[in-house]
């Protein structure tokens, strides 16, 4: 029997926001908006797995990765990694998990090295060994090495989001949340990353939780792929599976897009189109 | 690896984290000595200058060490706090707050790392000051305990590592202009406090709140060790004191941070950068 990873059982968040639009008076209080980011969430990630969150921005993929990072307190359900209650056992939970998100957050003006030495302090990791570690990472990665004592402004994009994805498996998390970790790279880096992803699939223990709104991405690289629309998960299946659930248009082999506009009656750029909630 | 290794490694990252900070913004820090430096001078000179302004005869040289002393131990004491409330605010302005919020890294421990690096930086600050300053001034500290002035200092940098905890929730409410209100307390603490002058001279209802402020019973204690040479038995109960209030604010400060941590967890504010 496989281990159970990740559990998410009835999770929902709200998100209230104030309306600053209209004419503010002194003494009136400003109206609240209530956007629901997850409406009861449930799903399994079994130990090991690929698991992919598709949907549009503005679904709820950031808010549940988040959830899971210990950075938001659901308003109800539980979520559970390898047993821990991530709201009342954080940090059991936080030496299991690292993240790499969409925006590669670091300290600009430090370089790779500076920067991925203090994500390996925070995790308790030796000096020498986490520098060995990281300069490791990062050549696989396909950085120069002449870069990794560099300022991080100076560097790319994609490189930025390269350093972000070693400082995500610098501390070996057997639970990897990547939260869109290729939007926006060219198409190279966008190779490197998920060449990488699948090569810690296949060389670690490590468990990886995918949020992406790239349909052939979620396709490539996901053992089982949620689709998520407005805070809800409409289908749950392996990429197969879920084509199955949509007849092919024209002979032509079924793709991911096929499955959303079927399931939810809208392209995915129609969907994007709403407005994102604020986590 | 035994839990307290793990911490203390957690420690070190914020005292190194901040040790780059200051190597990568030199420049920032060159303009904030300056700007200490020269206010500390500015202050210093209007003591020098009482007998111009008052056309009247006198002691300008107490006046001058009385002034540079308050100068001086405020410019410390506001180190530790500002190196203290800025522990979110700087991550909130490189956008790595969330980061550092999912490491398995304690508050205790967080705290621990940025203290040590505060006291030492305003050491090392007010040092560099001090060292510039006298060479302005003729001070004569002839007959000063300063056993007893250290050991007041540090008494008081206790409550300030509280004051500041208390104030880092500040950029953790309020993302955009949680910073800005810091300087707001640190303002309030220097009107207060007798910084430059008597807290005698405030209005009765200032002076009310001066006496629950820690910064003024430093500052006494401070001037009593430099300017009178008290001795340092005399001072045990004041050190005594100013240690005890400052465990109780360090305690309530991790208390309001650990509930407004939560809150923030639950709104959704960390994520915002301001």
């Amino acid at each position: 029997m496989r281990t159970t990873a990740l559990e998410v059982e009835g999770v929902r968040k709200v998100f209230v926001r104030k309306d600053r639009t209209g004419k503010r008076r002194l003494l009136r209080r400003s109206k609240k908006q209530e956007v629901a980011a997850l409406r009861k969430i449930d799903l399994t990630v079994a130990r090991g797995e690929v698991f992919g969150v598709l949907g549009p921005n503005g679904s709820g993929k950031s808010t549940l990765i988040r959830l899971v990072s210990t950075l938001l307190l659901p308003d109800s359900g539980s979520l559970r990694v390898f047993g821990h209650d991530v709201e009342h056992d954080p940090f059991a939970v936080k030496r299991m998990i690292n993240r790499v998100s969409v925006d590669a957050a670091f300290f600009k003006k430090f370089s790779p090295i500076e920067n991925l030495m203090y994500a390996a302090r925070l995790y308790g990791l030796e000096a020498t060994e986490a520098r060995q570690r990281m300069r490791t990472i990062m050549k696989r990665l396909g950085l120069k090495e002449e870069t990794f004592n560099s300022p991080m402004e100076h560097m790319s994009r994609g490189m930025q989001q390269k350093v972000a994805v070693a400082r995500g498996f610098l501390t070996a998390p057997i639970l990897l949340l990547l939260d869109e970790p290729t939007t926006g790279l060219d198409p190279h880096s966008k190779r490197d990353v998920q060449a990488f992803v699948r090569e810690i699939r296949q060389t670690h223990d490590a468990t990886v939780l995918l949020t992406t709104h790239d349909m052939d991405e979620a396709d490539r690289l996901c053992d089982r792929i949620a689709i998520i629309d407005e805070g809800r998960i409409i289908a749950l299946d392996t990429p197969a599976g879920l084509k199955t659930l949509v007849s092919a248009k024209n002979g032509d082999e079924t793709t991911m897009e096929d499955v959303f506009l079927a399931l939810t009656g809208r392209t995915f750029e129609e969907a994007e189109a709403k407005e994102e909630v604020p986590a | 690896m035994s839990a307290f290794v793990r911490e203390m490694r957690g420690a070190y990252a914020f005292v190194e984290r901040n040790v780059n900070l200051i190597k990568r913004y030199w420049g920032w820090e060159v303009v904030w000595l300056i700007y200490s430096l020269t206010n500390a001078l500015a202050i210093t000179y209007i003591g020098n200058g009482m007998g111009a302004i008052s056309g009247q005869e006198i002691d300008t040289q107490y006046i001058v060490t009385y002034l540079l002393v308050g100068a001086l131990i405020w410019q410390y004491l506001s180190v530790i706090f500002y190196a203290i409330s800025e522990m979110i605010a700087w991550e909130r302005w490189e956008g790595t707050i969330e980061y550092t919020f999912m490491a398995p890294v304690s508050r205790p421990t967080h705290l621990v790392g940025t203290t040590l690096f505060a006291i030492g930086y305003g050491i090392v600050r007010t040092l560099v000051i001090l060292g510039i300053v006298v060479a302005f001034f003729r001070l004569n500290l002839g007959g000063a305990n300063l056993i007893g002035a250290v050991l007041m200092l540090l008494a008081g940098s206790v409550s300030f590592v509280g004051l500041g905890i208390l104030a880092a929730v500040l950029p953790l409410l309020y993302p955009e202009r949680g910073a800005q209100m810091t300087n707001a307390v640190a303002a309030i603490l220097l009107l207060i406090s007798g910084v430059y002058y008597p807290i005698e001279t405030l209005p009765a209802w200032l002076q009310r709140i001066a006496a629950a402020s820690p910064a003024t019973y430093v500052i006494k204690g401070m001037r009593a060790c430099l300017l009178e040479g008290e001795e340092t038995v005399t001072l045990l109960p004041t050190v005594g004191a100013l240690i005890g209030i400052g465990v109780a604010i360090i305690a309530a400060g991790l208390i309001v941070f650990r509930y407004v941590e939560a809150y923030a967890k639950r709104s959704g504010r960390l994520k915002r950068s301001g």
